[in-house]
């Protein structure tokens, strides 16, 4: 079985996808994930999850290209300005 | 304590981590190598720090104990010294030695000496996690007949890791009856030749530093 292993470098910290073990067992999974991600204090926690338990999604439709949806899509620079010269808030750059 | 006792554990942890190193690239998976490499080099870890002790007990220093003695000067248990064997006996001397190892350390604790009873605590922190191992392969390997085989053969060798005192307590955590131990007063014709292996390096410069 493969088992994912995410792993935290200190508290508080996003877990970060750290690489897979092959084992035969959870058990087994944790003991070999310690060894390979804990053994240099180079994590505080770690989660060991079953491949097959991750749910992943990969599929991201955008047929009508609606590009008002993303980042690049929306010029937020200009419209700032735009509503800080109408509010009287504009600084100068 | 005195420092006799300390070279015997410290004996045992050498010689075993230098045993358990000889399956570092050929364990039964890649996960596996990781993990018993890095049991094996806690154990020398281990046994550096109680050769510093016992080293300070009789004006040496560690390195001269590890490795300028004589072979037959050795107090490792026999239990330790066997080369490698396949991977059911490597599991069963494992479990059997951490076994041991637990209530050996559970007593030097109590040791009136700090400096042991503290050394002792640090390295039961880290032996937790062999203790696991070992135990998690023995519950797997339980009913496989090589590995029944091999904890019978090296029982008596397992209980010449401890004290007599210490060896009922063995017997009933292992669930095997207590037998003739093989004692700590001899060793066999593998320890020769581990010592020269591990003494090659040290040997070929007498009284270099590195």
């Amino acid at each position: 079985m493969i088992f994912e292993v995410f792993r935290q470098e200190k508290k508080g910290a996003a877990f970060a996808h750290a690489g897979s073990v092959s084992a035969p067992t959870a058990e087994f999974a944790e003991a070999f994930a310690r060894e390979q991600y804990g053994r240099r204090q180079e994590s505080v926690a770690l989660w060991v999850v079953p491949r097959g338990e991750i749910h992943a999604v990969t599929d991201f439709a955008d047929e009508l290209n609606k590009t008002y949806h993303r980042v690049d899509g929306y010029s937020l620079k200009a419209k700032l300005k735009e509503a800080r010269e109408r509010a009287g808030t504009a600084v100068d750059r | 304590m005195n420092a006799q006792e300390l070279l015997s554990i410290a004996d045992d942890e050498l010689i075993l981590g230098w045993r358990d190193s000889e399956w570092t690239g050929i364990a039964p998976s890649l996960e596996e190598d990781v993990a018993f490499s890095s049991i094996a080099q806690n154990e020398i870890g281990h046994a550096r720090a109680l050769y510093e002790l016992a080293a300070a007990a009789l004006g040496t220093t560690a390195d001269e104990l590890a490795f300028d003695r004589d072979p037959s000067d050795y107090r490792s248990s026999q239990l330790v010294e066997q080369r490698r064997m396949d991977w059911a006996h490597t599991i069963a001397r494992h479990y059997l030695y951490e076994t041991a190892d637990e209530i050996r350390l559970a007593a030097l604790k109590e040791s009136d000496d700090a400096a042991v009873a503290g050394l002792a605590a640090k390295m039961d922190r880290e032996e937790q996690y062999h203790r696991l191992h070992a135990r998690m392969w023995a519950e797997r390997l339980k009913d496989e007949p090589r590995f029944k085989e091999a904890l019978e053969e090296l029982w008596p060798y397992a209980l010449g890791v401890l004290a007599p005192e210490q060896r009922a307590a063995l017997a009933e955590r292992v669930g095997l009856p207590e037998t003739q131990a093989v004692e700590r007063d001899g060793h066999s014709d593998e320890l020769g030749e581990l010592w020269e292996e591990m003494t090659m390096v040290r040997r070929s410069i007498p009284g270099a530093t590195w």
